[in-house]
This record gives C-alpha cells, structure tokens and sequence, in this order.
C-alpha cells in the first residue's frame, strides 16, 4: 500500500526535464557563514499563463505568491513590489533571449525568476526560471509536470534548486518542524512542513507528551509521554504504523536525542538515583553511561560528527551548559552569564550552541560559540523566548514564544533577524525540533 | 304502666344491693388483711430492684458498647483525618532546589511515623515544579525533588520497596496562577498511596 503510493508519487514528481543544461559556475551567490547577510534583490512577477484560454488568473497569481513566500522564509531574498514593475506579465517573454534584463536591473532587481503554466486535462505543467539580471544569464530553467495539487511540491523543489545553486547547499524546503501543542487539552505532539503549512496531530497519548526528537533520517520520532503513569521514551515511524519501541527504566525516562551519523540514541535516566545522561542503540539498549554527577544532568545535543555533546547540569548550583568530549573524556562548561541556562541544541554547522537564558526573568534565546565566543542574545522585550531549535541547513532557528500571549512558535534568523510567527493553531505550542532535510 | 315498671326496677336494685352488703360483710370477719398487703409490698421492690439493677447494667452495657462504637468512629475518622493529611500535606521547595527545608522535614517525620504504623501502604512521591525554568530541566529538578523526599524517609527507617517517585515537572500545577504565591504552592513533592 505504501510502496504504490510512494511509486506513483515519485513517478509524478520524477517528470522533471532540465530545461537548459548548463555550465554551474562556481559562483557563491549566498554566503549562508555571514552572519551579515545582504539581502538579494528579488523580483518574481505573476507567472504567464501559457494556455491559450487565459484561464488560469487564480494559479498563475498563487503560485508565483508560494514561490515568493516559499524563498523569503530563507531570509536570503528581499522581494521587490511587483507594482514597480515594468513589464506586463502576460505579455513577458520567458526565455533568456527576449527578456529585456534592462528593464529588471533599473528597478534594482538583480535577480528575476519567472513561470509559464498550463493546465489540461488535470496535467498541470510548470516552467520556472532564474535569471541573473546582472550577468543577462539563466542560471537554473526547469520543466514539471504534475497533477494538479502537486503545485506546492513543483515549487518547494525549484526553490531547493534555487538555494543549491546560490548558497551551495541543500535547501531546507523538504524539513518539518516537530512540536508540542495543548489543543486537545492534553500535550501532544504535532508536525507541521518548515513554513507552518500541513499541520496534523502525531500522537493521540490522552496524556502528557513532550521532547520530539527525529532520526537522522528522519523517519522515526522519539518523544516523552505518560502513558504509564511516568515519563517513558518512545520511539514512533513518522508516516507508517511500524511496531515503535518503548524505554521504561524506573524514574525518569526524558530528552530522547539522536546521536548524529551513528544513528545510536541518547536519553536522560534517573534509574541509578539522579538525572544522568546515557547512550543507547537505536532500540534503546543501554550502551553506556555519559555522566557521573550527584546533580541534574540532562537535556544532551550532540555535534555534527558525534564525538562531543553539549548538555545541561546543576553541579555548580544553576542550570548551565556544559561540553562533553568523549575522545578526552573531558567536561567543560560553556555558559557562565546568567543563573539559568537550558535547552541547548548544537548547530548542524557545528560552530555554534542554542539555548535558552533567564534575563530579567525572562526567557530569551542566546547562541554562543562551541569555543566560548558570545553569547549573542537573539530575542528580547517580547515574553518567553524558549527551545530553540535550527534548520538543518543552519541558517534559521525556530523557538517558542509568549510574544502574543499564548505560546507559539516563531522562526527567526540565525542572526535574530526576521523574526516572525510560523502558524495558529489553538491551544500552546512548545518545544519545536527541526527535522533533518529527507525524501518523502 | 310506666310507673310499676319504674317501680319494679327500683325493687331490684334494693334486692341486689343487699345481697351484695351481705357478700361482702363476711371476709371482715378475719382481722390481719395489711399483713397480707404489707408481704406483697415487701415482695413488690424486691422483684423491681432486681430488675432495675438489670436494667441499669444494661444500660451500662449499652453506654459503653455506644461509647466504643463512637470511639472506634472516631478512631476511625482520625485514622481517616490522618491518611487524608498523609496525602494532603505536600511539602514545598525553593525555587530551582530539592534541598529539603526544615518545615518539609517536619512534615516527612509525621509521614515516616504514620508509615510505620501501617506498614501495607505503599507510596508514590510525585516531584512538581513551577512553571518557569524549562519543561525537560523541570523533569529532571521534580525527580530531584521526588527523590530528595524518599531518601529522608528511608533514612527514618521506611523500606525502600514501598517507595516511587514519579516526577511531573512543571506539567501538573496545583495552582494554575502565574504568580509567586501559586509559584510557591507548586514547587512540591506530593505523597499518593497506591
């Protein structure tokens, strides 16, 4: 049943023809390391709608809007007012030749990405192109085909184009975000795509369920829920009804976290009388334990290669973060301003440290460098900030927010810019996790 | 007519009064009929003190069988008061610690003693935060909490195997208000009998 869905998905996905092959110039057009990023002047008019009936004013107009909405989420494009364009886009030509680049570059756009569709017979046909005004060149021209719901997917691809081409890297338009909502009056844990659409409800525990953790692969989700009365793990497929596994020692069972490449988990356990840190294999089978202290210890992110995890403790009297380096078996703590830090997550670039810090009795979301450089705080004067969590690619970080009074999550850029709500749903939302890129 | 029938009657009763004057006129012959009275009034308080005295007995009987019933009542609902404080009266932590406070030590004692008295109950201690600090530091700081409260109570002598902790964290407030004085209501451990 799966595997024909899957099938005819890919098959009706895999249509997908190259429309120029062309040479990739090794230029960086985005420099996803800045932390001052500039901003590229975008222009994307309404698409052209190739029939010949014209038929077609609400799609041309919506998906031009998605592709826009879907690029500006990266924080790497600003979107030029399509008022102060000069060409009428039913009457624009698509194609490298006879676009007149001249009339883009004056209104400041240096680049422009344009569209033709048609619609026949429930196939729907999408063109996209991106083109450097400046250099007068395409830099990435594809055709879909599809029915006609696939138009979200058609364009969430092209924009993955778009960000392989200019930054070098994956884009992030295939990620989702896991997180905790009180709707139903019980925490439960939803996922929802990387820009808040296609919301739906994961787990139905009737209980108390937090900490989403996803596989490297992103296909399995562990979490906490009170099934039993007390804090158990357990491990779930995200889209198949697979057998999961459940982790029940005694006391607590929390803060399930995948251990990058190796694929093994990591979890907190106060079985042996306290909050301790251990690493298990994926089927929750204790490998060994990772701390040794009369405190808490609890809530580990480990780094991109796996050979060191941050966590958090009260050995020296306050929550703080500390770095754990298993080839040295050495601990060291890494925040000292302020008396209560938590939730860390490490970066997926490795470089820099997440977490979450009390300022005035507040929340607010801080970053600090794994070497100690900062902490640089990203949010403050607007509630509880909590959670942060990044996208795979590095480049944003989602958190939870009291910023319009119930908690919800928000996105902002890695350098705190940008910051702006993902989705309504009634109830709180907390504690988001950030898959990492996947194929569905 | 009417009169000899009148008449008639007035006749009898003059008959039937004489011979009844004639009845009772004989036992007056025999002079001790108060000695015969005065044995049946010796018998009489005889037979009633015997009686009374029964009756009192009973009485006490009933007293104190009433009394014992009130007493084992309110035995029992002492009994009841006490269990209902064992699993009413929390006892409360500072902000972000599980250092048991003096007061909390005093409450633990009572429970310690309560315990050895009736040695089938088992426990479970729940740890609870208050809402700020973070949700996964808070499971860790309830079980903290949970478990500060089981050690004292295995140190005054309570077996181990009828203890558990079970830490909520801060997701079962008792007192949904966001201010210190809720704060302070929350950040408890709290004692339930399996």
């Amino acid at each position: 049943m799966w595997n024909k869905k899957r099938l005819i998905l890919s098959v009706s996905l895999t249509f997908l023809i190259s429309i120029v092959a062309f040479p990739v110039a090794a230029r960086v057009y985005i420099d996803i390391n800045s932390p001052y990023l500039k901003k590229i002047p975008t222009a994307i008019p309404i698409f052209k709608d190739l029939g010949r009936d014209n038929r077609h004013q609400d799609l041309v107009k919506e998906l031009a809007e998605l592709l826009g909405d879907t690029l500006s989420f990266t924080g790497f494009f600003k979107l030029l007012d399509p008022d102060s364009f000069l060409v009428d886009p039913q009457k624009a030509e698509l194609t490298r030749d006879l676009i007149k680049f001249d009339n883009w570059r004056s209104i400041g756009a240096e680049l422009l990405i344009n569209g033709g569709i048609s619609y026949k017979n429930g196939v729907l046909k999408i063109e996209l192109r991106l083109f450097d005004t400046f250099g007068r060149r395409l830099i990435i021209g594809k055709r879909y085909t599809g029915h006609i719901d696939d138009g979200r997917k058609i364009i969430r691809r092209f924009c993955n184009e778009i960000i392989h081409h200019l930054t070098g890297t994956e884009g992030i338009f295939n990620t989702r975000i896991a997180f905790v909502s009180t709707t139903t009056g019980n925490k439960e844990i939803y996922m929802a795509d990387f820009d808040g659409y296609n919301i739906r409800q994961f787990t139905n525990t009737n209980n108390i369920t937090l900490s989403p953790a996803w596989s490297p692969d992103a296909q399995w989700l562990a979490y906490t829920a009170y099934r039993k009365k007390k804090p158990d793990i357990y491990i779930k497929h995200v889209r198949r009804n697979l057998p999961g596994k459940v982790i029940a020692f005694n006391g607590l069972n929390t803060t399930p976290v995948w251990v990058p490449i190796q694929s093994l988990l990591s979890a907190t356990f106060s079985k042996d009388g306290n909050p301790e840190i251990y690493l298990l294999t994926s089927s929750g089978k204790i490998i060994k334990r990772l701390t040794y202290n009369w405190g808490i210890d609890t809530s580990p992110t480990w780094s991109p290669d796996g050979k060191k995890f941050a966590f958090v403790s009260n050995r020296s009297g306050t929550p703080q973060i500390y770095i754990k380096d298993l080839d040295k078996n050495q601990v060291r703590r890494l925040t000292y301003k302020g008396s209560y830090n938590t939730t860390p997550e490490w970066s997926p670039r490795g470089d820099f440290i997440a977490y979450s810090g009390v300022t005035n009795g507040h929340f607010n979301i801080f970053i600090v460098g794994v070497d100690g450089e900062g902490p640089y705080q990203l949010t403050r004067d607007t509630g509880d900030n909590e959670s942060p969590t990044w996208s795979p690619d590095g480049t944003l970080i989602a958190f939870s927010s009291t910023r319009e009074g119930s908690t919800r999550i928000h996105v902002m850029n890695s350098n705190g810019s940008d910051q702006r709500r993902l989705l309504i749903l009634s109830g709180d939302q907390t504690c988001p996790r950030w898959s990492p890129r996947h194929r569905y | 007519m009417a009169k000899t029938l009148g008449k008639c009657f007035i006749l009898f009763l003059a008959i039937s009064s004489l011979l009844f004057a004639v009845s009772c006129a004989k036992p007056k012959v025999k002079p001790e009929p108060s000695v015969v009275e005065e044995a049946i009034t010796e018998e009489m308080p005889a037979v009633s003190k015997q009686m009374e005295e029964m009756k009192k007995m009973e009485e006490e009987r009933r007293l104190a069988e009433e009394q014992l019933r009130e007493q084992k009542l309110a035995e029992r609902e002492r009994e009841a008061e006490l269990r209902e404080r064992f699993v009413n009266e929390n006892i409360h932590f500072e902000f972000d610690k599980s250092t048991l406070l003096p007061e909390a030590k005093e409450i633990l004692k009572e429970k310690a003693e309560w315990l050895s008295i009736h040695r089938d109950v088992i426990v479970t201690m729940e740890g609870h935060c208050d809402e700020r600090g973070t949700n996964e530091y808070n499971l860790a700081l309830g079980d903290r909490r949970a478990e500060s409260a089981k050690r004292f109570l295995i140190d005054l002598g309570i077996s181990v195997s009828r203890l558990t902790t079970v830490s909520y964290g801060e997701e079962r407030p008792l007192d949904p208000r966001h201010n210190e004085e809720a704060w302070a209501k929350n950040r408890r451990a709290h004692f339930v009998i399996d």
